[in-house]
């Protein structure tokens, strides 16, 4: 980077990394500390030394891991994550055939999906959980009481976030073109909309699945106020008589979700051109101008 | 008709649990028409726990805001396509998503009484607990932990509005004789207004609906108004009165739904010139 | 609206620097007071960064920029009373067009009644006084363009500056444009520097254009001297169609493929060397069917340009571009045979490719 012999911009752009810094500084302090923290006391030991003590006896609660191959009678960590695959799974094959749909024949329900969508925004986990409550009583003495029924409303808390996220995906591209050149070259529905049209939004689905699984893997309302075990409700229960363990596993669900959303970030990083290059330039950032 | 799984569905998962909430606050256990259920909206804890939910949502809401912003501004100026900017994005989608659980475990492992940094700074003679440990009262300790994922979401929603800000605009200001002052006053700030109040507003429906936190870190009473709802629901006084939590339930619909229709007509009124 | 007569301007010797790479390699110019100069490249000559050095957006490594007889290199942008028009995306999106047009005058502590008329009356200059309450989204490229051209020269400036304001544009706009904004420039007088890499804009408004290559000003002059006499194969080549016809430089010129040319370099060392030769510069001399001869050929295609014509003529080894009015090349279409004759005009020459 040129350093400008004269005043004026020198400063400013000085002035602002000062504030940048500052600002990742204390975003750093605030942020961290309290993950640090719960390092710090998952390897505490009453000997002032470290230990992995609690970290390894993770394995020995059964109820927090769950039982692999029992599906529907898991709790904990594994009933989470089959949760988070189907509400994922359920979830795009709901949301993308049906806005691919919106945007290529039925403009005018743009609206109304649009608002749908954002409604669980509006309804509050807690809210609904109370209208949820009799529909899986019934649920659950006439199909099944398995926790993984808890899937179904997962999908619709992801709603908003994973819309948002396929919606832009699909405005970068020319979803109109793409299906008209599939059709024409014989492709069924089916065929346009998984082989055509989701490979060119990966990046968009990859981020929604992402949000999902985030999502599922934290939730805790309507899980706990519907009276199944999933993670979070193990980890409360757990947090109530040894908080050491279910802090390192927190630590550990936390950690795992950020590592997944950093690699995905950089895998589906492709340089996207339609985005503008304004980002740099804003407000006294440092005045790079095209050199001819 | 392609989009026929997808109505059914949220018919059936969304608007059916929601129509059951909102019908539902309107009968008593003998499914009789009633409106008992709303008159118990004025039980002294009731009202008590909404006016501290809108007091712990407004405060959030604000500090969530202003520092979210100024975060967002430190990684909206920096290299777009850099390291920094990828962290701090995957950073705010995993904090403002996950849970409330895992978060207030980590304000009491760090501040809490067993605390490293409470028992490092009680060790340097700084003990913030002598007038009681606020971290478990509902005011401040739950703002101080709201805090935690109300300024991720800000970031997650106010960047996109700072990537907006087109370098142009300033140069134009500029050139026309418009100070650094000038550029904030007239240009960018009135630009980014609208982003920015929006984003206060989701973080106010954002806390306001909060539960696990709240539940996580707060084991006395039921003070924030979703826990209300929630022991409603399975206490034996909610099943003698099975509307009751519907109603607190709708009280919340009410409200948030306000602070969502103010949002999207300021959203509607961007868009006019965006 | 009051007329002002303009300034002058004055590059010297500016140079900047980005790590490096030299953007700008030294530049000195001198733009009379009113007049139109166009700084003329390909992207990264450095046309850009002259012009910004003179708006005070960046800043130069040495060098001064003195405008109206006073040194304004250390003045920030925001005193330099200059106006800018950008590429795009300039106009302010939350206000709208009267708005923007005030916006300097805003700055200037002009009352709001007082800078509503001067931005109306503006508006008007530039045939948009019906859009005055418009937003930047609800015009069209063309319009917001007016606008922002609007909005400069509210101002009075004394410089008006302005960077590939075209560029973004679609071509049947771009040409409507350029001439509403000399008319404009006229009509108002102030002193511009306009900045493009469209050779045909650049000849089209400006009284003289400054041509410019890796920093430097290879040729500065009234665009019929850089299109008829360019000063160096660059200008050549990059002004207007040029042929690049092998031949051999000898004493007194240069001989090209039979025909003896004078020489513009008069100091260039003999040898094989490439012939500039404009299109226009090359005839058709007869039917080529009995002749034979370095100039004789196949014309493969015809291009029909309105009172001209562009007859691509295949030689054998190499393919030339003649210019004729369109009724001499309607006597020879594609397919048939021709003899092409050379105007026993200056060229110059570049070194063999």
């Amino acid at each position: 980077m040129a350093v400008a012999r004269r005043g004026v911009h020198r400063t400013r752009w000085i002035r602002l990394q000062v504030f940048r810094y500052a600002a990742f500084l204390f975003a750093a302090i605030f942020f961290l500390v309290p993950i640090g923290a719960m390092l710090e006391f998952s390897t505490r030991s009453n000997s002032g030394a470290r230990t992995l003590e609690y970290w390894k006896s993770i394995v020995t609660f059964p109820d927090l891991i769950g039982t692999v191959g029992a599906p529907g009678q898991a709790t904990g960590i594994v009933a989470s994550l089959e949760l988070a695959l189907i509400t994922s799974v359920v979830m795009l094959v709901l949301l993308v055939p049906t806005m691919v749909w919106v945007r290529l024949k039925l403009k005018r329900l743009n609206r109304i999906v649009e608002f749908i969508c954002l409604l669980p925004l509006t309804i509050p986990a807690i809210v609904l959980v109370v209208g949820l409550f009799p529909m899986y009583i019934w649920l659950g003495s006439n199909f099944s009481d398995s926790i993984l029924t808890l899937a179904l409303a997962y999908v619709v808390l992801v709603l908003p976030y994973c819309y948002r996220t396929l919606d832009s995906g699909l405005g970068a591209i020319d979803v109109k073109t793409l299906s008209e050149a599939a059709r024409s070259l014989g492709a069924r529905w089916e065929q346009v909309m998984w082989r055509v049209i989701a490979p060119n939004i990966s990046n968009a689905i990859l981020n929604a699945t992402l949000l999902s699984v985030a999502l599922v893997l934290g939730e805790y309302t309507i899980a706990n106020n519907l009276l199944y075990n999933n993670l979070q409700v193990e980890l409360v229960h757990l947090g109530r008589t040894n908080a050491g363990v279910s802090i390192a596993v927190a630590v550990a669900s936390l950690l795992f979700a950020f590592v997944l959303l950093i690699a995905i970030s950089f895998v589906g990083g492709r340089p996207r051109r339609a985005r503008p290059e304004a980002a740099t330039k804003l407000g006294a950032g440092p005045v790079q101008g095209s050199a001819g | 008709m392609g989009t026929l799984p997808f109505f059914v569905y949220v018919s059936a998962f969304l608007l059916l649990p929601t129509g059951i909430v909102a019908i539902g606050a309107l009968f008593d256990a003998n499914n009789a028409f009633t409106l008992e259920n709303y008159a118990h909206l004025s039980r002294s804890f009731v009202v008590k726990s909404t006016i501290d939910t809108t007091v712990v949502s407004a405060i959030t809401a604000v500090l969530g805001a202003v520092l979210g912003s100024l975060l967002a501004y430190a990684i909206a100026t920096g290299n777009p396509n850099g390291v920094l900017r990828r962290v701090s994005i995957s950073a705010s989608g995993v904090l403002a998503q996950f849970g409330g659980v895992t978060l207030a475990f980590a304000f009491i492992a760090s501040i809490g009484p067993a605390g490293f940094v409470y028992l490092f700074a009680q060790s340097h003679g700084f003990d913030f607990y002598a007038h009681g440990i606020w971290l478990f009262e509902p005011i401040q300790g739950l703002s101080l932990v709201y805090l935690y994922f109300q300024i991720p979401l800000m970031v997650l929603v106010f960047l996109p509005a700072l990537d907006g800000i087109k370098p142009q605009w300033r140069e134009a200001a500029e050139s026309l004789g418009g100070s650094t002052w000038h550029y904030w006053r007239y240009v960018a700030g009135p630009i980014l207004f609208p982003a920015f109040l929006g984003g206060t507003l989701l973080l106010f429906a954002n806390a306001f609906s909060a539960y696990a936190t709240a539940n996580a870190l707060i084991n006395q009473g039921a003070p924030m108004l979703a826990q209300q709802i929630s022991n409603a629901i399975s206490s034996e006084v909610g099943a003698a009165e099975p509307g009751f939590a519907k109603a607190i339930a709708v009280q919340m619909i009410v409200i948030v739904t306000l602070v969502t229709i103010l949002y999207s007509l300021l959203q509607r009124r961007t868009s006019r010139w965006l | 609206m009051t007329e002002r007569s303009g300034v002058e301007v004055r590059l010297e010797n500016l140079v900047r620097r980005y790590g490096a790479v030299t953007a700008l390699d030294g530049l000195s110019l001198t733009i009379a007071p009113g007049e139109l100069v166009a700084l003329l490249g390909p992207s990264g000559c450095g046309k850009t960064t002259a012009l910004r050095l003179l708006a005070g957006l960046e800043q130069s490594d040495e060098g001064r920029v003195v405008i109206a007889g006073q040194d304004v290199t250390d003045l920030p942008v925001n005193k330099r009373n200059i106006g800018m028009v950008f590429q795009a995306y300039s106009l302010f999106p939350h206000m709208v067009a009267w708005e923007n047009v005030a916006f300097g005058l805003q700055m200037r502590h002009i009352g709001t009644a007082e800078r509503k008329k001067r931005a109306l009356d503006m508006l008007e200059l530039v045939g948009l006084g019906r859009y005055a309450e418009r937003y930047a989204n609800q015009m069209s490229g063309g319009q917001q363009q007016r606008v922002a051209l609007a909005r400069a020269l509210a101002i009075q400036p004394q410089v008006l500056l302005l960077d590939e304001p075209l560029s973004a544009l679609d071509a049947k706009v771009r040409a409507r444009l350029r001439d509403e904004i000399r008319r404009v420039q006229l009509e108002v007088g102030t002193t511009t520097l306009f900045v493009t890499h469209d050779q045909e804009e650049a000849l089209a408004i400006a009284d003289r254009v400054g041509v410019m290559q890796s920093g430097r000003l290879e040729q500065l002059g009234p665009p019929t001297e850089v299109y008829s006499r360019p000063a160096t194969p660059f200008v050549a080549d990059f002004v207007g169609l040029t042929n690049r016809i092998p031949g051999e430089v000898k004493f007194g010129g240069v001989e090209v493929r039979g025909t003896q040319l004078p020489l513009v370099q008069k100091d260039f060392p003999t040898g094989p060397a490439v012939a500039l030769v404009r299109p226009e510069a090359v005839s058709i001399a007869g039917d080529g069917n009995t002749s034979s001869g370095p100039l004789v050929g196949t014309v493969i295609a015809v291009a029909f340009l309105g009172a001209v014509s562009r007859v691509t003529v295949d030689l054998g080894d190499i393919i030339v571009l003649a210019q004729l009015p369109t009724s001499a090349a309607s006597d020879h279409p594609a397919g048939s045979k021709v003899r092409l004759a050379l105007r026993p005009d200056p060229v110059l020459v570049d070194r063999h490719d």
